[in-house]
């Protein structure tokens, strides 16, 4: 049984101080079953997260107590991909004809501060300092400069699109353009990372109503097919966040597994991919990512953003939304919004940033703490 | 009289007279953790052996961070007084890489695979006056 997805909603990004988490969360949830042209009372199950605004089932208490079964999920930033894959499965069984997938979050401002015992490392790691993703990711990429010669003005041309495409996006958090010198020449943040090559925790809701494949036309003219949806846990020798030590000898890191999971599940190869979201934590994450997921070779990267391949409109758009650096992270929707996205650009309603030609075949990556990685195909 | 203490049990030799850090080789398959843990990552096996790291190796990666990080951070430090740090990735030969405090903070004295040591130095001050030791890896002379 192949699963469709034919409604989604989403609460913009960004900072929305008169709504909760939760509030926002209701609102995508309504839209996406709007969109569906189904009731909440016609949802058989739902699958939601959220990781500082309470619990996801909670949404029931907005939308109405029908009795389905609601199972709250907690990934970390794949939490909305975990969700997905659950949902998605649920319906592949057979045991399912049509649910929800929901997503939302509100963080405070500032940096994520994680609790080392919580992940079973010692309190002594967060006192002196090292409990920081913004240094894991910072230390992945000074590595992959070094090693694969990318240059820093090439980091902050990713941040400069992400700000391009999110100003031709309504729901994305930091719409105004900003240009290459002031990124890189922004506060230094953890080197060579500045803070305009950041994302930030902010706020945001998505929801998707998924169903059976063969009554997808019940609901939309335009059902987008789930060809993949894959979840990988870190191996032994990979290079992770949140890790006191590691190997000597490095092993292919959870995205690689993730990756190469989805395309053999849905039978096509990196060079079908039309349009693809890649965890963009910061702007060194979108350039690792792309060779990680197989989009290019470890290196080809600095030749492809400086010459504009990943732009909307070059031959591999990535991040069309503005990715996590324009629209922020809320853990719990970040992942579902760059479904949301993808389903726009497969039915040819992105608008300003649609991009052209028609794609068939889009890409979705995630990447968090410990060291997960969840990733989607989506066609239309 | 001032007394010292180590941040954590077991992450160190402390005190001693030549303090070095403390990981588990596996008996089954040889592979080295830090710090020292119960069963091996690598093959799950719980046959494992405490032992002393090299106290040199090389910078395999590095970063500063530039602002004060929220609780659990705890050192002495305020707003007002935080200093930026230099942490990295110490590759150890023939054991493990290790993540620590760098000693330097000024980017261009850190270069990927310089030498670097390891030290025991006092981190923070308890309530009651004592000494936190924490380890930190300082570029070899």
């Amino acid at each position: 049984m192949d699963v469709a997805i034919v409604g989604i909603g989403i609460h913009p990004f960004g900072r929305t101080p008169s709504r909760s988490g939760l509030q926002q969360g209701a609102y995508a949830a309504r839209l996406a079953l709007k969109d569906a042209g189904v009731a909440w009372s016609d949802m058989q199950f739902a699958f939601g997260g959220s990781a500082s605004a309470g619990s996801a089932d909670a949404l029931v208490n907005e939308l109405g107590l029908t009795g389905i079964p609601f199972i709250n999920v907690a990934n970390g930033c794949a939490t909305g991909g975990s969700s997905l894959i659950s949902a998605y499965n649920a319906i592949k069984s057979g045991e399912y004809d049509i649910g929800m997938v929901a997503g939302f979050d509100k963080h405070d401002r500032g940096a994520f501060n994680a609790d080392p015992e919580a992940l079973g490392i010692g309190r002594w790691y967060g006192e002196l300092g090292l409990m920081m993703t913004t240094q894991f990711f910072a230390m992945k990429i000074q590595k992959y400069m070094h090693d694969y010669g990318i240059s820093r003005e090439t980091l902050a041309k990713v941040s400069e699109k992400a700000f391009i495409n999110a100003s031709m996006n309504p729901n994305a958090w930091r719409r105004e353009p900003i240009g290459v010198e002031e990124i890189a020449n922004s506060q230094m943040v953890s080197d060579p990372l500045t803070k305009f090559m950041f994302c930030s925790p902010s706020e945001g809701g998505v929801a998707l109503v998924l169903c059976r494949a063969d009554q997808a036309r019940r609901y939309t003219d335009t059902p987008v097919y789930l060809k993949a949806a894959t979840l990988k846990s870190r191996r032994y020798g990979s290079f992770e966040v949140f890790a006191p030590s590691q190997a000597l000898q490095q092993v292919d890191g959870p995205t690689v597994d993730a990756s190469r999971a989805a395309f053999e599940m849905a039978g096509v190869g990196p060079g079908d991919i039309d349009v693809m979201q890649l965890q963009d934590t910061e702007a060194g994450a979108e350039v690792m990512h792309m060779a990680e997921n197989g989009f290019c070779e470890h290196g080809e990267q600095e030749f492809l953003i400086q010459s504009g391949a990943t732009r909307i409109g070059g031959r591999m758009p990535v991040n069309t939304d503005g990715g996590c650096i324009a629209n922020g992270e809320p853990i719990g929707a970040s992942g579902l919004r760059q479904v949301y996205e993808n389903v726009l650009q497969l039915r040819g309603h992105a608008g300003e940033r649609q991009v052209p030609g028609n794609p068939r075949l889009a890409y979705t990556h995630v990447y968090g703490a410990p060291g997960i990685s969840a990733v989607t195909l989506l066609q239309n | 009289m001032t007394k010292q203490k180590p941040i954590a049990e077991g992450l160190f030799t402390w005190p001693a007279a030549q303090p070095a850090l403390l990981g588990s080789r596996c008996n089954d398959c040889g592979i080295v953790s830090f710090p020292a843990a119960q069963s091996c990552m690598a093959c799950s096996g719980q046959d494992v052996t405490v032992e002393e790291l090299p106290r040199r190796g090389t910078l395999w990666t590095w970063t500063v961070q530039r602002f004060m990080p929220k609780a659990p951070y705890h050192s002495d430090e305020t707003e007002q007084t935080f200093q930026p740090y230099g942490v990295g990735y110490v590759e150890l030969p023939g054991g493990v890489r290790v993540e620590g405090r760098l000693t330097e903070n000024d980017p261009a004295k850190l270069r990927i695979g310089m030498a670097m040591d390891v030290v025991f130095e006092p981190y923070r001050h308890e309530a009651n006056g004592d000494e936190v030791i924490g380890f930190f890896f300082r570029p070899a002379a």
